[in-house]
């Protein structure tokens, strides 16, 4: 199980994936949204959505679980 | 003169402004979200009116609540700064209409610069030069690939709403455009602005130059001086100077002549800017838009002209003549202290726990915080903007090192390692770079 965190505080602007999708490297998870930035958090590995974390408008916190992945 | 102003702004702006408000002796009133309730433009103000939560759609965007605002303070006028409502032609209109004195040009003027297609279209009806590129807004990935295949890659997809580089991206081929489109396509979502996009022709080694215009309250319109904004991340500023070290004196005097031109084409009154993109080669430019508000990097052209332009923007609001407009003299830099990673540029924000300002001749410092403060996520990165002025551009290039050595920020990320890397670097300090000139640094 990959977990994927935030990196900085952020809101959470949109929910790209869902639970059950099948990710490649690279695809986008969530996009973050902070100091008018787009962030897209991002698969760092293939796998399967097991859990996503937050909802949109959610304001995470540098470190927090944004979603789970399965390999 | 009224005798009370509005500030329906936020951070270092409002600061700003209240400043000269306040310096004129008239009543400042700031507006603050949930979250700014505690930074030093609220306590330096007058008064001050809680607008709403953090989320600026509920505050800062929310124009019944600013007029709201300006009703219970019984303020006189509204100056809206850069950003938020600031280019939004109907809350312009709202304010009149509510018997309030709007400081800035005509909901017009604002209507038909404002919009990124209209105004180049506008433009070059007014024999101004423009890049090619869309005359209608473009609606979907498919037909901005058949614009694009008639412009040549490659190509800048920008939302005809937005400012401050939001949104904006170059696409070299079809792939990178669908992806360009489909940002800005989100950007202007998120805005909750104007959902048109344009596509340009994408100058490779431009200089962006700029020219502070100001339409008087008699009916003529003056340019003020330029800015070179070629130092650039994502399409947003970073550095600005004035002079520009990088166009001859001819193209200064017809890139002048063009802007007037160009403020005179919508009756323009009040401050604004109308950026330029400049091939530094050919010595030549294209009209790129016109901000039709103050410019976050206003206080370049004021520290080379003696100008305060709020105030100017205050006396021709109130229909009053501004003082002698004077040649520039002398150079100016402002560096943007922004609460992000000095190599990613990533945001930062966090609470600060150290904010010790440099000071010193020649420095002047524009800051929105103090230690003690939260920066949070919900609005720009703009922490401060460090302004340094000299007789020549060595002057205020070495004035620049020592105030960066000189300003310390801890708790958020900030990218003032990042300025003093930047004047190290020769290409810079040599004065001849063009937008390129971040990213060939990381």
């Amino acid at each position: 199980m990959a977990e994927i965190r935030a990196e900085m505080v952020a809101n959470v602007w949109k929910i790209i994936a869902a639970e059950g999708d099948t990710v490649e490297e690279g695809d986008t998870i969530v996009i973050l949204e902070s100091m008018k930035m787009e962030i897209p958090v991002l698969a760092e590995d293939p796998g399967v959505v097991a859990q996503i974390k937050v909802a949109e408008g959610d304001v995470v916190q540098e470190g927090d679980l944004i979603a789970l992945l399965d390999d | 003169m009224f005798e009370s102003v509005l500030v329906a702004n936020r951070g270092e702006i409002a600061r700003r402004i209240i400043r000269t408000v306040r310096r004129m002796g008239l009543r400042a009133v700031a507006v603050y979200s949930e979250a700014d309730a505690d930074l030093p433009y609220v306590r330096e103000a007058d008064d001050a009116v809680l607008l709403g939560p953090a989320d600026p759609r509920q505050s800062y965007l929310d124009a019944a609540k600013v007029l709201e605002a300006a009703r219970a303070s019984g303020a006189q006028a509204v100056h809206p700064g850069y950003g938020f409502l600031s280019e939004r032609a109907g809350f312009a209109r709202d304010v009149v209409a509510a018997g309030l004195t709007w400081i800035g040009p005509s909901p017009e003027a604002i209507e038909r610069m404002g919009d990124k297609i209209n105004a180049r279209n506008l433009m070059e009806q007014a024999g101004v030069p423009v890049a090619s590129g869309t005359r209608t807004p473009v609606t979907d990935a498919q037909q901005a690939v058949a614009a694009a295949a008639e412009i040549g890659y490659p190509v800048m997809v920008k939302t005809a709403g937005g400012g401050g580089g939001i949104g904006m991206g170059v696409a070299r081929d079809e792939k990178g455009l669908v992806k360009a489109f489909e940002a800005a396509a989100r950007a202007a979502a998120r805005s909750g602005g104007d959902p048109a996009i344009l596509l340009e022709r994408y100058i490779e080694r431009a200089r962006h130059v700029e020219v502070q215009i100001l339409g008087l309250a008699d009916g003529r319109v003056v340019a003020v001086g330029e800015r070179d904004c070629s130092v650039q991340r994502r399409h947003q500023k970073v550095v600005e100077e004035s002079p520009s070290p990088g166009i001859t004196e001819d193209l200064r005097e017809r890139m002048l002549k063009a802007a007037v031109r160009a403020g005179e084409a919508v009756g323009y009154r009040g401050a604004g800017t109308v950026e330029c993109l400049v091939d530094a080669e050919k010595q030549d430019f294209v009209f790129l838009e016109m901000n039709t508000r103050l410019q976050v990097e206003h206080p370049v052209t004021e520290l080379v002209t003696g100008i305060d332009l709020v105030e100017a923007q205050l006396r021709i609001a109130a229909g009053e003549p501004v003082g002698p407009i004077l040649e520039p003299r002398g150079h100016a830099v402002e560096f943007r202290v922004y609460a992000e990673d000095p190599k990613r540029f990533l945001p930062g924000p966090g609470k600060i726990d150290v904010w010790e300002e440099p000071a010193g001749e020649g420095v002047r410092v524009d800051s929105g915080y103090a230690a003690g403060n939260m920066v949070t996520p919900f609005y720009d990165p703009l922490l401060a903007k460090l302004c340094v002025y000299g007789e020549t551009r060595a002057e205020a290039l070495d004035r620049a090192r020592r105030a960066i050595a000189g300003f310390t920020v801890t708790g958020p990320k900030n990218n003032l390692p990042f300025c003093a890397e930047l004047l190290d670097r020769p290409e810079f300090a040599g004065g001849d770079y063009d937008t390129g000139l971040v990213s060939r640094m990381r």
